[in-house]
């Protein structure tokens, strides 16, 4: 597998910080039947940033573009990570130690294990040292 | 003309006008009550002795009330189209026709029109002034004049094409239908070279837009009745800032809210004292109209120039203290890549009894990277310049593309939620 296959492509929408937005972005998905395997918001003052990793990333994008939200794509990776205590500060030490910046993540937990989601600064060199570390990154092909 | 002998013109001609405005009552007893006489108005500063005269004085004179001369010698009238209640009625003199066709000619002379031009006056040639005034002006230059009016569009390009018209005159609106009609009918106006458009606040994005339609160079000009019409202050071939005739005009710029005087570079309300008119003779008159004096010389060596015209008096706000100007929270908006055409102002009491201004803005898709930081950096941006332009500080809240009011006509975009403490 090369590098690029690791690279995972999150949406990230727009939202204004009002109740009601979460609920017209997750009714869109359903309705075309998107699937969403992981998500989080960021906020900032009046503002946020939803952010999900789904099973149909280009039809999710379609549609909330068309409902008026300003979408975009962010590159991702996924770690899987021992779902056991040590599990998430092996992975966070290991790229800490090579001095690659993890910008945020956020996890999800389920029956195949734990993944850790990470946008970092340098992700090729971040893929590298995982995969010589003898850690599993999720492929993109995973989420579809 | 040397500075101290243009002062000198100014003062004489100021101390004139204050005896003539003495055959109007209102003015009579005015100055009378604030104990001022034309003795005593010895250098240019004294003019803040002087009251001020506002829009609704002249209202409450109609119709006749603020002519300084019998009927008989009044030869024209003219009125303000008075959207709000009562027109505003104001006269001319023989003498005053005279000069106002004189102050017109000189602007478009400015501009590089002669006699050899072709001029296409396609404005209202009734009460509006801007019919009329231009008419005369032009005829001075010695052009040839086709009083065209507005309307039957077709028409008037045919003769634009057919009597090889080189200069237009109309506001900048109709300037606009006029190049979609020209596109339609496949003429590219050949022979056009000057548009003249005025009456309208218009935009820099505006001029472009006629300048590449209509093949013209388009030059800004302002006047308003009360002033004797268009003519006031006009544009040179440098196109930054429009120049008023100090002989004619002496013009200051106030504070609004205070009615002090600012200095250049600070924005503020025209006033002008008309230093030429017999019929109707003003004092220090409130245009309401929004500039400020530039502080440079023009590069064309001419007098001081003011800026183009950025809003209405009746528009202001006055934050903490501080006034701003919608038009000009729209300037400092609309100049920045990452902000949408659209905006709300908010103005709010705090608890502390603070006004707090929030303004919305649609941050445009393509700007919107996915990251929160970048957001929160263009956030940051917009506060910065805002703070840097209006000094004082503003809160700015990103709303979704397409979730601000759309506006048809005049647009409302600041709601004032304060209430009064």
């Amino acid at each position: 597998m090369t590098p690029d296959e690791f690279i995972i492509r999150q949406i990230s929408v727009f939202s204004e910080n009002r109740p009601g937005r979460l609920a017209a972005i997750a009714h869109a998905l359903e309705e075309e039947r998107v699937n969403i395997f992981a998500f989080s918001i960021a906020e900032a003052s009046g503002f946020g940033v939803v952010r999900a990793l789904v099973d149909k990333p280009e039809k999710a994008h379609a549609r909330l573009t068309e409902d008026g939200f300003n979408v975009a794509f962010t590159d991702v990776i996924a770690v899987r990570m021992r779902d056991e205590p040590g599990g998430l500060y092996e992975v966070a030490s290991m790229l800490g130690d090579t001095g690659i910046n993890i910008e945020y993540s956020y996890a999800y937990s389920g029956p195949a294990g734990a993944v850790l989601i990470l946008r970092v600064d340098r992700p090729a060199e971040a893929i590298e040292r995982i995969l010589s570390a003898g850690k599993e990154l999720l492929s993109a092909a995973a989420f579809r | 003309m040397r500075p101290d002998e243009l002062e000198h013109l100014q003062l004489s001609r100021l101390r004139e006008t204050i005896e003539r405005v003495q055959h109007v009552p209102f003015y009579r007893d005015l100055l009378a009550q604030e104990g001022v006489r034309a003795e005593d108005i010895r250098t240019l500063e004294d003019l803040q002795r002087l009251p001020f005269t506002r829009k609704q004085d002249l209202r409450d004179g109609y119709p006749f009330g603020f002519f300084a001369v019998p009927l008989s010698r009044v030869v024209r009238i003219h009125t303000t189209s008075g959207t709000t209640g009562k027109p505003t009625v104001v006269g001319y003199t023989r003498g005053d026709l005279d000069r106002w066709s004189d102050l017109i000619a000189r602007n478009l002379t400015m501009v590089g029109l002669t006699e050899n031009d072709v001029f296409q006056n396609a404005v209202n040639m009734g009460m509006f002034t801007g019919g009329l005034g231009f008419h005369y002006g032009a005829e001075k230059v010695g052009m040839t004049v086709l009083p065209a009016g507005t309307g039957n569009t077709r028409r008037q390009i045919e003769m634009i094409d057919d009597f090889g018209v080189t200069a237009i005159h109309c506001t900048p609106s109709y300037a606009m239908h006029l190049a979609e009609v020209a596109e339609e009918m496949g003429s590219d106006l050949p022979s056009l070279k000057v548009g003249v458009f005025g009456a309208e606040p218009w935009s820099d994005a505006t001029r472009n837009d006629l300048q590449d339609r209509l093949g013209v160079t388009a030059y800004d000009s302002y006047g308003l009745s009360e002033l004797f019409g268009p003519g006031v202050a006009f544009e040179c071939p440098e196109q930054d800032g429009l120049h008023i005739w100090h002989d004619s005009y002496l013009v200051e710029i106030i504070d609004p809210a205070t009615g002090e005087q600012l200095g250049p570079g600070e924005r503020g309300e025209l006033v002008v004292t008309p230093l030429v008119k017999e019929a109707m003779p003003l004092i220090r008159y409130r245009t309401g109209d929004i500039t400020m004096l530039l502080e440079d010389d023009c590069p064309c060596g001419r007098t001081r120039r003011i800026a183009r015209f950025s809003g209405r008096v009746d528009d202001m706000l006055i934050i903490r203290g501080i006034n701003v100007f919608p038009s000009q929270i729209e300037h400092i908006l609309m100049a920045l890549p990452e902000v949408g055409d659209q905006f709300m102002v908010y103005v709010d009491r705090n608890e502390h009894h603070l006004d707090e201004m929030t303004i919305h803005v649609e941050v445009k898709r393509q700007y919107f990277s996915g990251e929160l930081a970048d957001l929160a950096r263009i956030q940051q941006k917009i506060v910065r310049t805002l703070r840097d332009t209006l000094e004082l500080r503003t809160a700015v809240q990103l709303v979704e593309p397409g979730s601000l009011p759309r506006f048809e006509g005049k647009a409302r975009r600041v709601v004032d939620r304060r209430t009064n403490v």
